[in-house]
């Protein structure tokens, strides 16, 4: 099931590129990978617990090293997200003008590397299926792309590579610390291996710096974030919507995979430096969104921004705050895609992101105005979408974490640092609202079309998907908890 | 079974054979001799798998200054099959060889260009089997003489004179270097063979400052043929001026067998810290200078010569940690996508080879675009393909020897590298083509370049065989 789910979209790929009609194969594709990813979520036994699915083939019996499948509570909402969000940004996908196959291929490639990755128990492959999506993008924003496309294609491939290899180092250290015969990149071997202490907390120290620092480029982690908004105001918005909402999540989803359960003397150890600098995160580029004039580069801002909530549940390290950080990634993973998609749509029609040209787009495009509204609302916070859930689980999760640090609860005053950030996106988002929906409608765009009713299809998907979770909070919660009982087990 | 040197020696008798047809026989197609090269080679490679067992180490007579032991057969089948790739460029390349010879014949000069290469695969072979200095210097000759001839062949291009003199000068020098570093070492210990080279180090009180010195000079002449910085001062203007398959000969075969001789002559001398000082030193300083030198390059030719120094930057790595199956291992991946780069180049590069000569190549021919894009991006390192795999085994060697400083330049370089392999990407994929015809390629090119693609990939996902085939050596090498 498994193989399906993380081959689909490779051959799909292919298709396309041998010629396949482009748009209809991606769509088909995409479609079939969510409804198979779908009946796997739904057939996890959660009594069970683990990781389901699991199929190996060897690659390297001296290295141990195999191509191993599997996935349990968390890598399959990571894998739903995924899937989701590859069918609307396929969907929302415009006419394309040059080249359409390389673009389809583009996308489902970047889907696939995400994919690959939460599915892959292996280390090696969970580590090379994400650096497969580094190309497509490249490609993307370089031939796609607007605004400074080339300096921004550069930016984000380079520290997106030096980022990876960085992590590589942390990988290949992790497989080196483990006793010779007990060595593999299978990560059900580790966490036993780390479960008895076979990791010494000198080691785990080392290890844990180069997985955040690593992880932490690939999610823009302050102060490594200034690729992220670059990228994503160039990138074509499906590009953008697959990167913001998908593939930067590999990170959290490695630090949560890696870092906690196996490493939890460097996590303890490191803690206050992830918390100085998620408090970048939220606050100090929190600020630097609320002065971005242009749509685009607020979005990218913000999704750098709300990084930092997911760390702080990162950091928090127990099961409330981590399965806060999960479900909030979830949870951002569909608005942000929604923002991008509805901003893509914005520009195709009037030419232009600035906050300060744009007005009363309300009244002209409704549907539009309203699917901004509520991704607005997704993206603040407001009681009933996911994104509240996760952030609440996540306030309490951290606010909770007594670790005392040289007489301060350094947790504490993140925690109430970190919910200043809430204001600051509610100032934000409520701006662009306003200034792009609201006030008079220049009249040059009175005659512009709403939304498509194809198009109106993938925005319905995401909202519902946001709402269901926000309401009912435990269909994600209740797959995820044998994952995350797990490390508050082994303190 | 047959015994090792029987390879060498049917190598050398059918180049012979083939200068003969060249010389008697003017009128014929001279593309059937490089066929017949290539077919030579093929059948020799095809030997090398029913070899007789390895005799008994000797103390005196053949086998106390040539051996097959793994790491010799590996690289010997390693120079063959270069050597078979570097002849298919050559066929499409004879119509440039055309041009740059002045003669009334159409076909004079052909056939020694087809022929000298099958010379320097022997050389490139004895190299890899020579464990005693004497047999190093004179299989190194062989294999220089040879490379003077094929780097300045087509001579009425003046960039190619120029490599050629080049390349002459400072090659000589560099056999200068070593010649006196051998006869320091011979004056200390009174030996050439490199096993009792070690022995005696390691047995007998002897005054080290002279045989550190005689270890520096070999140092300097090997730095030479690897191009490791500072002795890399020749790469550029040699690759852009020689003939293209010579340059990917040069790059592939040449540096190879440096680090084979590398290998073979350093095991003896790692016991001086001091030598491995050096080698640190030489990689870091290899890693920067190439990895910087290569990001404003604009001609295709001259960034690689630089990214070659890069990668031997990564290599140097994998010779301070000793690790004899990362450098086999990078060796063969560097192979594949450097021969790859080349083969293309070859096809593409009519009028010249300027990065901005490959602008749309993704229209004109998206064939050859989806193959340099495939090597540039293993020669980056992106990962299911063989240059990653490469670069996680070196970084691994140098993990498990504790080299924190090369670790980190070498991934701070790693960054370097993306951007200027993408520059050629970029130029292929965002940028118009200046001329819009489509481009041809002859069938065995084709052969040739999918043959390499699918090498990277498959190496890139399954590098048992190369690990294995030498594992029996690798306990040889580092069991010092």
């Amino acid at each position: 099931m498994l193989l399906f789910i993380v081959f689909a979209p490779l051959i799909t790929a292919l298709f396309v590129l041998l010629g396949a009609p482009a748009r209809m194969t991606a769509l088909l594709g995409s479609v079939a990978t969510t409804v198979v990813t779908l009946i796997a979520f739904f057939r996890y036994d959660i009594a069970q617990g683990g990781f389901q699915f699991v199929s190996a083939w060897p690659i390297s019996e001296g290295w141990r090293l195999q191509f191993l499948l599997g996935a349990d509570g968390l890598s399959l909402v990571m894998l739903f997200l995924a899937a989701l969000v590859l069918l609307c940004a396929v969907w929302f996908t415009p006419p394309v003008e040059k080249s359409e196959r390389l673009f389809y291929a583009c996308l489902l490639f970047i889907a696939s590397g995400a994919i690959g990755a939460f599915a892959s128990l292996d280390l090696f492959f969970f580590y090379a299926f994400h650096e497969l999506a580094l190309i497509p993008t490249f490609l993307l924003i370089g031939i796609w792309g607007s605004g400074n496309r080339f300096a921004a294609a550069w930016k984000v491939t380079i520290y997106l590579a030096l980022g990876s290899f960085v992590l590589l180092l942390g990988l290949i250290l992790l497989y080196r610390s483990v006793p010779a015969d007990l060595r593999s990149f299978d990560l059900r071997q580790l966490q036993a291996v780390a479960a008895s202490g076979g990791i010494s907390a000198h080691a785990q120290n080392q290890i844990f710096f180069l997985l955040l620092i690593g992880f932490g480029v690939l999610v823009s982690l302050f102060p490594f974030h200034t690729w992220a908004p670059e990228a994503y105001a160039s990138a074509p918005a499906p590009a953008a919507m697959l990167h913001a909402g998908v593939l930067k999540k590999f990170g959290l989803y490695g630090l949560l995979r890696i870092g906690l359960p196996l490493l939890p003397e460097g996590a303890r150890h490191w803690s206050w430096l992830l918390i100085l600098l998620l408090l970048g995160n939220i606050i100090y580029v929190g600020l630097v969104t609320l002065a971005q004039k242009r749509l685009d580069w607020m979005l990218g801002y913000s999704s750098v921004m709300h990084m930092g909530y997911i760390f702080l549940g990162i950091a928090s390290a127990n099961l409330l705050g981590t399965s806060g950080a999960a479900l909030l990634m979830f949870a951002h993973g569909l608005s942000i895609a929604l923002l991008f998609a509805l901003a893509g749509e914005i520009r195709r029609r009037t030419g232009t992101l600035v906050l300060s040209d744009l007005g009363g787009l309300g009244k002209i495009m409704p549907f539009a105005g309203f699917a901004f509204g509520i991704a607005t609302f997704a993206t603040i916070g407001l009681p009933g979408f996911a994104n509240f859930a996760g952030e609440v689980l996540i306030f309490f999760g951290a606010f909770k974490t007594g670790a005392d640090w040289r007489g301060f609860h350094i947790f504490q005053i993140a925690t109430l640092l970190a919910l200043w950030g809430v204001v600051i996106s509610a100032v934000y988002m409520l701006r662009a609202y306003r200034s792009i929906f609201m006030g008079e409608s220049a009249a040059r765009w009175r005659a512009l079309p709403d939304l498509s009713r194809t198009l109106r299809l993938p925005v319905v998907l995401l909202v519902t998907t946001t709402l269901i979770v926000g309401f009912f909070p435990n269909t994600a919660l209740r797959v995820l908890r044998p994952t995350f009982s797990r490390p508050v087990a082994a303190k | 079974m047959i015994a090792a040197p029987a390879l060498e020696i049917t190598l050398l008798v059918w180049g012979l054979v083939l200068l003969m047809v060249d010389a008697f026989a003017d009128k014929i197609d001279k593309r059937a001799l490089a066929i017949a090269g290539i077919v030579g080679l093929a059948v020799v490679l095809l030997g090398s798998f029913f070899l007789a067992p390895l005799p008994p180490v000797a103390t005196t007579g053949f086998w106390s200054f040539y051996t097959a032991d793994p790491l010799a057969i590996f690289f010997k089948r390693f120079a063959l099959v270069t050597t078979i790739f570097v002849l298919i460029m050559a066929i499409d390349y004879g119509p440039a060889i055309r041009m740059g010879i002045p003669a009334a014949n159409p076909h004079a000069g052909l056939g020694e260009f087809f022929v000298l290469p099958i010379f320097t695969c022997a050389g490139l072979m004895w190299m890899a089997s020579a464990i005693d200095f004497v047999m190093i210097f004179v299989s190194l000759e062989l294999v220089t003489v040879s490379f003077y001839v094929l780097v300045s062949f087509t001579r009425r291009n003046p960039a190619t004179l120029e490599a050629g003199v080049k390349y002459l000068i400072l090659s000589a020098l560099s056999t200068g270097f070593l010649v006196y570093g051998i006869t320091w070492i011979f004056g200390v210990t009174g030996e050439t063979n490199l096993a009792r080279i070690e022995t005696v180090l390691a047995t007998q009180d002897i005054d080290r400052v002279p045989v550190l010195f005689g270890a520096a000079l070999v140092l300097v002449a090997l730095g030479f043929k690897i191009a490791a910085v500072p002795f890399q001062i020749w790469v550029p203007d040699v690759y852009q001026g020689a003939p293209t398959p010579v340059t990917a000969f040069l790059s592939v075969g040449s540096k190879a067998a440096g680090f084979v001789v590398l290998l073979r002559v350093l095991a003896p001398f790692l016991m001086l810290p001091q030598v491995g000082k050096m080698l640190v030193g030489m990689a870091a300083l290899t890693l920067i200078y190439g990895n910087l030198a290569a990001l404003p390059q604009l001609n295709l030719k001259r960034l690689l010569a630089y990214s070659s120094i890069a990668h031997a930057g990564y290599l140097l790595i994998g010779i301070v940690a000793f690790s004899g199956a990362a450098i086999a291992y990078y060796l063969v991946a560097y192979l594949l996508m450097t021969l790859l780069c080349f083969a293309v180049m070859i096809v593409v590069a009519t009028q010249g080879d300027q990065i901005e000569d490959y602008a749309g190549l993704a229209t004109r021919s998206p064939f050859l675009a989806f193959a340099m894009l495939i090597g540039m991006l293993s020669l980056a390192g992106v990962p299911f393909t063989a240059g990653f795999l490469g670069k996680f085994f070196i970084f691994d060697a140098a993990i498990q020897h504790h080299e924190t400083l090369l670790v980190a330049i070498g991934v701070i370089t790693v960054g370097c590298g993306f951007y200027y392999y993408l520059k050629v990407v970029r130029a292929m994929y965002w940028q118009a083509p200046a001329n819009t015809s489509p481009i041809a390629i002859s069938a065995l090119s084709r052969v040739a370049i999918c043959a390499l693609i699918a090498g990277i990939f498959i190496l890139g996902v399954y590098p048992k065989p190369i690990l294995e085939a030498l594992s029996p050596s690798i306990t040889v090498v580092t069991a010092r």
